[in-house]
């Protein structure tokens, strides 16, 4: 891969200017020359006492659809607290390519290197519009002067048309996002992902609350995503997660228990038993 | 793809965030402040039916210099979220910086007829202190308004917002915060006048202040400063950067995840804010004659909360109606019935957050729906529904009334 | 003088024949003119009268010896009294002519008694003799002590005695005298010493004031030695206060442990359920005074239950009216109850006035413990930090053992599932409420004793309370313990060294500081619900 292709800002203004006020984003850059986009290497993180997390290693490729399992409180969200920077790990190396430690960056620092997450509880700006909502997650210079002068020009506004196609929301555009169902929330929130263009996106439970015909949808959105952006999915629903195809990654206890095709993980003697009560 | 920066000029982005209807409203009150108010207080005789009088002006002027608070303490708290305790402090700020070029200006006309100030000659200090240096210059008093309070609450905020603290937390050590100003101003030594404070101004740029036509051009001052105020908020809440606030107000773990670092976004406002209360505080000393520590009080800062809220938060129009609502009632009580006005006071907190959640402004909104919709009074029947179940940990039906309740 | 010294001091020795009252003879002298002739006059009433003399002395010395035509007597308010036979003259005669003293013949008056109180049987008043010479006595002394010192057989009375010698002996001629005696007092804690020694290590013009230089030494260490003692008992004077400081924010702060800390609630009217505690404790020194006037010294157990339950009323009503329909919503909270606050000083002034009220302090509040020669620990203030543990173990008790201790627990933890499972939320609130309401009014009957009682008491210790929850960190009885003793202590020891006003100022600074620090408070709850 041509490492210019790689360069995360096409806005030669992100690089400069270090000690304006509003700066958050670091002249980061993103290495993928070993194909890796995510490399977890023992991640261990525990709340008073209890370990949520416990030597958790793992490696997402460039362009992965993976699919994560695992009961209830086996860490899969603590997980993604600790790549997006919410939670700060005790122990453990967390990289996003090659070269972009991500314990020791900011959340806002995270999103802006391309790591885009959906929460598990949907989570948008109920008091702003649809097209607000799309608006502010868009991929832009997002220090404070900027904002403050911030015009929509006709090819941001395209894209958002765009993206509310995509989610299926042009005929909510100008509603409150609090006054959607639990299922458009949930894809006004993978809009506002898709507006950020991350290079990975962490999706928490995308499709809980979705009718079936949604839920499929949404798979297809994401297969149609995958190999340009590469995608960490928790999820239960297995139907969903057969539909996606790719590797699954079973977490239990905070560990990885089993990883592959998703018939060789079924088909597991342990995950079985994890799932099956012991 | 990034939205562009603005190519259409600054000033017309700014005349356009207001719809027709509001500056035509602007245009009628700076007619009013600055046209009508000097003819019909200087130029009409006393006897006069529409003779303004020196205490309408005072009252009126100082109520201005009040709605620049309250609208700063809108941006803050109605657009931002974010409850400050702590604005007196920045009031009397702005206050004492300019009150220190009052100070000054006196000469020696003072009791004891020295080049110090009289508090200073009492406690018999020989010289001015460093910090009261230059505060014989007119401009520079006008620089030392708009940059302490700012650097003061910049320092602060910045390190409050950088370790996250919220909601409540926030709120309370900016009380905290006021509060151990208040009682440093308080000291003889710190040398700001002790809680005499400052007073027995004479003059200003060599005008005498008591004189009708420095009332009148402080009073138009004070209508310019509330206009500009007004126009500059609007401006913020109708941009990108309004939107951000208010996101960050709902829901800011979002805002953190789609790159938006909240700091620099509180951080300016905030500053801003607390600029805004300095420039009140120093037209509002010359117009009342007097500023004296307790000004810092907590009280004093709660009571800003008030206008807001009594006017409708989240709403710039409701600051000002609120902060004139509230003092006009105060200064009405506090001649005719001055036991009772606690319990008005008191009264008004209660009401306007148990049943007026968006104060008269939203009052108002409601009358007006529910006239031409009578729809209004259905959702209202769902929402208390909504209310009930909430009580059994049903799923969140009732979102808005969720977020706020998880932002306020 | 000596002379009356040495007489006293062998007629004390010797054997005492008690006579029944005082030969007039020598009384009469004692009104002539000139101090010359008055100390001549209580040289012969000590000889001659001995024992009797010491109410004669004393009446001297205190200014209230008078002449009623020829007859010496003593004046005590409107009875006379007989200064031969110690009696009372009935009718009282009238007075002719008190006979004055000087500040020569008060200083003589006072050694002597203390002389004559020096070998008295009573232990008491031995001690009390020792202990003012030991700050006071001077070289003429010396051979009264120095018998003194050979017949005390109680220790501490010795001890203080020696001390008394070494400052009389200071003045000595003898170097070797001198050095003993600036050894010896070097094991002082008084004061008082120091200004007897600072002299010692001194330059009078051009010679030393203390020609020895062994002594001169000797009287640097013992000055240090005294020093460090009285740094020491100062130092603890100042940790006692600043515990005692704690007790007060606890008190204050306790009962915001369980509404804030606990609940939630953002209670700015706290400061004024403090101020209906203190208001009960008045009201019911009122009623005491009223109608129970002999009983008066007890008032304050009555307050106890009184002021509790007033204020757990006011917060009954507070939780029923307002504070139940702002639940999640904090800063509508801090707003609604700030006007209830406002409210309630109101009420305050249009019922009580707006001056403070008077609320005394029980005798058996009033004096105190000395510990130390220069350390006094006051009772109330000991009353009040023994009040604010048991306050703090009835509550911690209601929490962690009672039922609806636990039921307030499971209802802040998870406030659906509490109703789920069939806890009576809505009553558990009220009853929490009212409980930390009634608490804090605990803490308004233990300030009304060492506070100003007024309608606006409140509004001083909102800031302060605060400051101690959000500190300790939300949800922490234990926190809030720490933080007041944190609070208390550095307030106490940082006003040693800066004023009351600036120690305060430094003190919110830093607690400023601490929560940028640790935005959770001293004991941090980590979790999730914490970050909601
Ligand atoms: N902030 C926190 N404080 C305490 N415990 C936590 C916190 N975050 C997560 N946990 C605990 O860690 C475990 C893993 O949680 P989570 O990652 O949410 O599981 P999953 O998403 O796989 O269901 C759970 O037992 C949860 O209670
Ligand atoms: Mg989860």
């Amino acid at each position: 891969m041509n490492s210019g292709d790689l360069l995360l800002t096409d806005n030669p203004d992100w690089d400069s200017g270090t000690a304006e006020l509003g700066h958050m984003l670091k002249p980061g850059q993103l290495d993928l020359s070993h194909k890796v986009v995510l490399y977890l290497d023992g991640i261990t993180v525990s709340f008073d006492g209890f370990r949520a997390l416990n030597k958790l290693s793992l490696t997402i490729d460039a362009g992965e659809l993976r699919c994560i399992i695992g009961p209830n409180g086996a860490g899969k969200t603590t997980m993604m607290d600790v790549i997006t920077g919410k939670t700060r790990p005790d122990e453990g190396k967390a990289f996003f390519g090659q070269t972009l430690d991500l314990t020791r960056l900011s959340e806002p620092e995270i999103a802006h290197l391309g790591i885009g997450r959906k929460f598990q509880k949907p989570t948008i700006f109920e008091n702003h519009t649809v097209f607000e909502n799309l608006e502010l997650a868009m991929k832009t210079d997002k220090r404070v002067w900027r904002s403050l002068l911030a015009l929509l020009d006709s090819a941001a506004g395209d894209r958002i048309a765009e993206t509310l196609q995509t989610i299926r929301l042009t005929a909510h555009a100008d509603r409150l996002a609090g006054l959607l169902s639990h299922g458009q929330k949930q894809w006004l929130e993978i809009g506002m992902l898709l507006m950020q263009e991350p290079r990975l996106l962490l999706l928490d439970e995308p499709v809980a609350g979705m009718t079936d015909e949604e839920t499929e949808r949404t798979g297809e959105l994401f297969l149609t995503l995958a190999g340009k952006h590469s995608l960490v999915v928790v999820e239960h629903d297995m139907a969903f997660v057969k539909q996606l195809g790719g590797k699954v990654t079973v977490l239990h206890e905070g560990s990885v228990l089993a990883e592959g095709a998703l018939e060789d993980v079924q088909a597991d003697a342990r995950v079985i038993e994890v799932y099956l009560g012991r | 793809m990034t939205s562009s920066p603005a190519r259409t000029p600054f000033i017309v982005r700014l005349g356009r965030s207001l719809d027709a209807r509001s500056w035509l409203l602007i245009g009628l009150f700076a007619a009013f402040a600055l046209v009508a108010v000097p003819v019909m207080h200087l130029l009409l005789p006393p006897g006069n039916p529409l003779h303004l009088s020196t205490y309408f002006i005072t009252l009126t002027g100082k109520i201005l210099c009040y709605a620049i608070v309250a609208v700063a303490m809108d941006l803050i708290w109605g657009y931002g979220g974010i409850l400050s305790l702590g604005h007196g402090l920045f009031f009397a700020l702005g206050g004492y910086t300019f009150g220190m070029y009052l100070m000054r200006e006196i000469g020696r006309d003072g009791s004891y007829q020295s080049d110090l100030p009289d508090f200073m000659v009492f406690l018999d200090w020989k010289e001015l202190p460093w910090f009261w240096t230059g505060s014989d210059h007119f401009l520079w008093a006008v620089l030392l308004v708009l940059i302490v309070p700012a650097l003061i609450a910049f320092v602060f905020g910045y390190f409050a917002f950088r370790s996250r603290i919220k909601g409540v937390y926030f709120s309370i050590i900016t009380q905290a915060l006021t509060y151990a100003a208040m009682l440093l101003f308080f000291r003889n030594e710190t040398g700001f006048g002790g809680n005499n404070g400052f007073t027995d101004f004479k003059r200003i740029l060599g005008y005498s202040i008591t004189a009708p036509e420095t009332r009148v051009v402080l009073f138009a001052l004070s209508a310019l400063a509330l206009i500009g105020t007004l126009v500059l908020a609007r401006f913020l809440v109708t941009s990108k950067f309004g939107r951000i606030l208010t996101a960050i107000r709902d829901a800011e773990s979002r805002v953190m995840f789609i790159g938006y670092n909240p700091l620099w976004y509180k951080l300016f406002v905030w500053t801003l804010s607390a600029m805004l209360c300095a420039i009140a505080g120093a037209l509002y000393v010359p117009q009342v004659g007097i500023i004296n520590p307790s000004e810092m009080a907590v009280a004093n800062s709660i009571e800003i909360a008030i206008w807001v809220a009594v006017g409708g938060r989240g709403t710039l129009i409701g600051a000002v109606i609120g902060a004139f609502i509230v003092n006009l009632a105060k200064s009405w009580f506090t001649v005719s019935f001055p036991e009772y006005w606690l319990f008005f006071l008191g009264t008004l907190f209660i009401v306007s957050t148990l049943w007026l959640p968006q104060g008269v402004v939203g009052l108002y909104r409601r009358l007006r729906a529910g006239r031409s919709n009578r729809q209004e009074s259905a959702n209202d029947a769902e929402k208390g529904a909504g209310k009930a179940r909430e009580n059994c940990g049903a799923p969140a039906s009732a979102p808005l009334a969720a977020a706020k309740g998880a932002s306020a | 003088m000596r002379t009356i010294r040495l007489i006293v001091a062998g007629w004390l020795l010797g054997i005492a024949c008690a006579h029944a009252a005082i030969d007039p003879a020598l009384l009469g002298p004692l009104a002539s003119d000139g101090n010359d002739a008055k100390i001549v006059a209580i040289t012969a009433l000590v000889d001659g009268a001995q024992r009797e003399a010491l109410p004669v002395l004393k009446a001297m010395a205190r200014g209230s010896l008078a002449l009623a035509g020829e007859r010496v007597v003593i004046v005590d308010g409107e009875r006379v009294i007989d200064a031969a036979t110690n009696a009372e003259i009935v009718p009282a005669p009238e007075v002719t002519e008190s006979i004055g003293i000087n500040n020569r013949l008060r200083r003589e008056l006072a050694s002597t008694l203390a002389a004559l109180r020096l070998f008295s049987s009573d232990r008491e008043i031995r001690w009390e003799a020792a202990q003012e010479l030991a700050s006071g006595a001077d070289a003429e002394m010396l051979p009264l002590l120095e018998k003194a010192l050979a017949s005390e057989a109680d220790p501490e009375i010795k001890a203080r005695l020696q001390m008394a010698y070494a400052q009389g002996s200071i003045g000595s001629s003898d170097a070797v005298v001198r050095l003993s005696a600036v050894r010896l007092l070097g094991e002082s804690g008084d004061p008082n010493v120091l200004q007897l020694l600072g002299p010692l290590t001194e330059k009078r013009g051009d010679s030393w004031a203390e020609p020895d230089s062994a002594v001169r030494a000797a009287a640097g260490t013992s000055i240090r030695a005294i020093e460090k003692r009285l740094a020491f008992a100062e130092n603890v004077g100042r940790a006692f206060t600043g515990v005692s400081l704690a007790s007060i924010l606890l008190l204050a702060a306790l009962g915001l442990a369980i509404t804030y800390g606990v609940m939630g609630v953002i209670n700015m009217a706290h400061g004024e359920l403090l101020m209906v505690g203190a208001y009960s404790a008045w009201a019911m020194q009122s009623v005491f005074q009223a109608y129970f006037p002999n009983l008066l010294d007890w008032y304050l157990l009555a307050a106890i239950p009184v002021g509790f339950c007033a204020a757990a009323l006011v917060g009954v009503l507070m939780e029923r009216v307002v504070i139940r329909h702002l639940y999640g919503r904090p800063l509508e909270t801090l707003l609604a109850t700030w006007g209830i606050s406002l409210f309630l000083i109101q009420v305050a002034r249009t019922v009580f006035g707006a001056q403070n009220v008077e609320v005394a302090n029980p005798v058996w509040m009033a004096g105190g413990i000395e510990v130390l020669p220069n350390l006094l620990l006051p009772w109330n203030r000991i009353i009040i930090i023994g009040f604010s543990v048991a306050v703090l173990a009835a509550m911690w008790s209601i929490l962690n053992l009672s039922r609806m201790g636990m039921f307030v627990r499971a209802v802040t933890q998870n406030r659906p599932m509490a109703g789920c499972v069939g806890v009576p939320t809505g009553r558990i609130d009220t009853m929490a409420f009212a409980l930390g309401a009634g608490i804090a009014g605990l803490g308004g009957v233990a300030l009304s004793q060492i506070a100003n009682v007024g309608p606006d008491m409140g509004q001083g210790y909102i800031v302060d309370s605060f400051m101690v929850v959000v500190l300790g960190g939300v949800g922490q009885l234990a926190g809030a313990v720490w933080a007041a003793l944190g609070l208390g202590v550095m307030t106490k020891f940082l006003e040693g060294w800066t004023g009351a006003v600036v120690a305060k100022i430094v003190v919110l600074v830093i607690i400023i500081i601490f929560i940028q620090k640790r935005p959770q408070g001293l004991f941090a709850l980590k979790g999730r619900f914490v970050e909601s």
